[in-house]
């Protein structure tokens, strides 16, 4: 039974099914179903056509649900329009699909539950599962969310932008409950890649294959590991040629983006066979041209510790300097150079500060290391 | 059965015995400490006393409604003298006794030379099911 392939099929069923004139939020429905009864069913009749299968299925769940609620003429109606399937390319379905999942008047929480679903193929229990949120919570969040876009149109273009954040916010949240939602977002954004030519989609792309590349150094026991503690031998050197190849591909198009920009600095990391010979002066030009695309703080504070590598720890507190203290982080940052700049004392009570800012309990745990070593 | 709370305190119990704040142990006594608190839930898992457990940042804020059509009030973050809550563990036990014992062995997590921390933890009962049988 390959649960690869078989959600992989789920966005160009639904979109078969949404062309055939199934409203959004039931057509969902019925694909969640046929993918139910697939994995009942295909372990011991594999089907001939794993697409044209579920098709069927799909949609004769949608007729049975709809049967109850509708009336005949009406279903009629449905069933005399019904174009032939394939007769409109799978990848423009698709396509749309991820628009209409990341539609801008979607929040971001009900937008991920909806891509996971409808896009990736996740049960409801799954996702929730996922977001440690118990399950009528998670249900709830993706029906509300089916209302929302149910009147939007599904042949109009969308919005890339919006898609990849949403794509970029699943890949952030690591790995939790039974699905790896790191490795979730990478199928998705391929698939998304295989459907749409756009730089910044190849560039969050090789992102995402850069840093999962590094994942099995970047915590020992549970323990984080800093990049430059991490085991070098550890890291995935497919995924980091993959990445590096995707991105290379994205930057000869010279049309730069935030995430070609991100990628290209943990191409920088990926680089390196040992931290010290880390291209930290290069390292710092990519953030300043992720700066020219989003000014934001917390760019400013990593492009900080970036200076402290290439410049020196002084230069990296005088960037460190001009930013908010309040920010994120600023107190970690702080405490690293200080420590670099050999003032292990205010370095130990930065990290000490930093540890009780702390947002996780793994990075508090490595903050109050650090904090520890230098007080013994 | 009966379900319990543990609560933990960053601030506001009493002070414990081996009061030495944990950036100052060494890192073997972190690890130890931390080995300590997993094992504890692990061993709960297995006996099927474990319900739930979190852990909570160490800040937070005071926030009141103050009347319709305006945003709330808030006062903080938290005054250095506020009851300041770390996190908890939820149990089910048998009996009272053995939610002391476990609240217990929880307080004695080793923290600075490898001793006991001896922590105050409160243990606090939930209100139960009303049952069936009244008569």
């Amino acid at each position: 039974m390959d649960e690869a392939l078989l959600r992989s099929l789920t966005p160009a069923v639904l979109g078969i099914l949404v062309r055939r004139g199934a409203p959004f939020a039931a057509a969902e429905d019925a694909v969640q179903d046929a993918l139910v009864e697939a994995v009942r069913v295909w372990p011991e009749n594999p089907p001939r056509d794993p697409k044209g299968w579920l098709v069927t299925a799909a949609w004769r769940k949608f007729l049975d649900a709809t049967r109850a609620e509708t009336a005949r003429r009406r279903r009629e109606d449905v069933v005399d329009s019904e174009p032939e399937p394939g007769s409109v390319p799978d990848a423009d379905d698709t396509l749309q699909l991820y628009f209409l999942c990341a539609h801008p008047s979607l929040t971001p929480s009900s937008a991920v539950a909806l891509t996971l679903r409808a896009v990736g193929g996740l049960t409801t229990r799954q996702i929730a599962q996922a977001y440690l949120v118990p399950e009528a919570t998670m249900a709830q969040r993706i029906s509300r969310a089916k209302k929302t876009v149910g009147d939007v149109r599904f042949d109009r273009p969308g919005d890339v932008a919006t898609v990849l954040r949403v794509l970029y916010l699943v890949f952030n949240e690591g790995y939790s409950g039974d699905v790896d939602l790191a490795a979730e977002a990478i199928r998705l954004t391929r698939q998304l890649a295989a459907v749409i030519d756009h730089p910044e989609v190849a560039g969050l792309l090789a992102l995402m294959l850069l840093h999962h590349a590094r994942r099995a150094s970047r915590t020992v026991e549970g323990r984080l590991v800093p990049l430059a503690e991490q085991d070098r031998g550890r890291w995935d050197t497919a995924l980091i040629a993959e990445g590096v190849e995707v991105l290379q591909a994205a930057l000869a198009r010279d049309r730069l983006g935030e995430f070609q920009a991100q990628a290209a600095i943990a191409a920088l990391h990926a680089d390196a066979p040992v931290a010290e010979e880390t291209d930290w002066v290069q390292i710092v030009e990519w953030y300043d041209e992720l700066l020219a695309f989003t000014d934001s703080p917390v760019v400013r504070l990593n492009r900080a510790v970036a200076v402290g590598e290439a410049d020196g720890p002084r230069a990296g507190l005088k960037a460190l300097a001009e930013l908010d203290e309040e920010l994120p982080r600023y107190s970690a940052v702080s405490a690293y150079l200080h420590e670099r700049d050999g003032d292990r004392r205010t370095a130990a009570r930065h990290y000490a500060e930093a540890a009780g800012k702390a947002s996780n309990l793994a990075e508090r745990e490595y903050l109050t290391r650090q904090a520890a070593r230098l007080n013994n | 059965m009966a379900k319990y709370l543990l609560l933990k305190h960053y601030r506001g119990a009493p002070e414990p015995v081996n009061n030495v704040m944990m950036d100052r142990w060494t890192q073997d006594e972190i690890t130890a400490h931390i080995q300590y608190m997993r094992d504890f839930a692990d061993k709960l898992k297995g006996t099927g006393e474990f319900v739930d457990e979190a852990a909570l940042a160490q800040e937070g804020t005071w926030v009141r409604f103050d009347g319709e059509g305006r945003p709330p009030v808030t006062d903080g973050p938290f005054a250095e003298t506020k009851d300041l809550i770390a996190g908890w563990m939820i149990i089910d036990t048998d009996t009272y006794e053995r939610a002391l014992e476990l609240a217990g062995e929880l307080s004695a997590a080793p923290g600075k030379d490898g001793k006991p921390i001896h922590e105050w933890l409160e243990l606090r009962p939930f209100y139960g099911n009303a049952p069936t049988i009244t008569e």
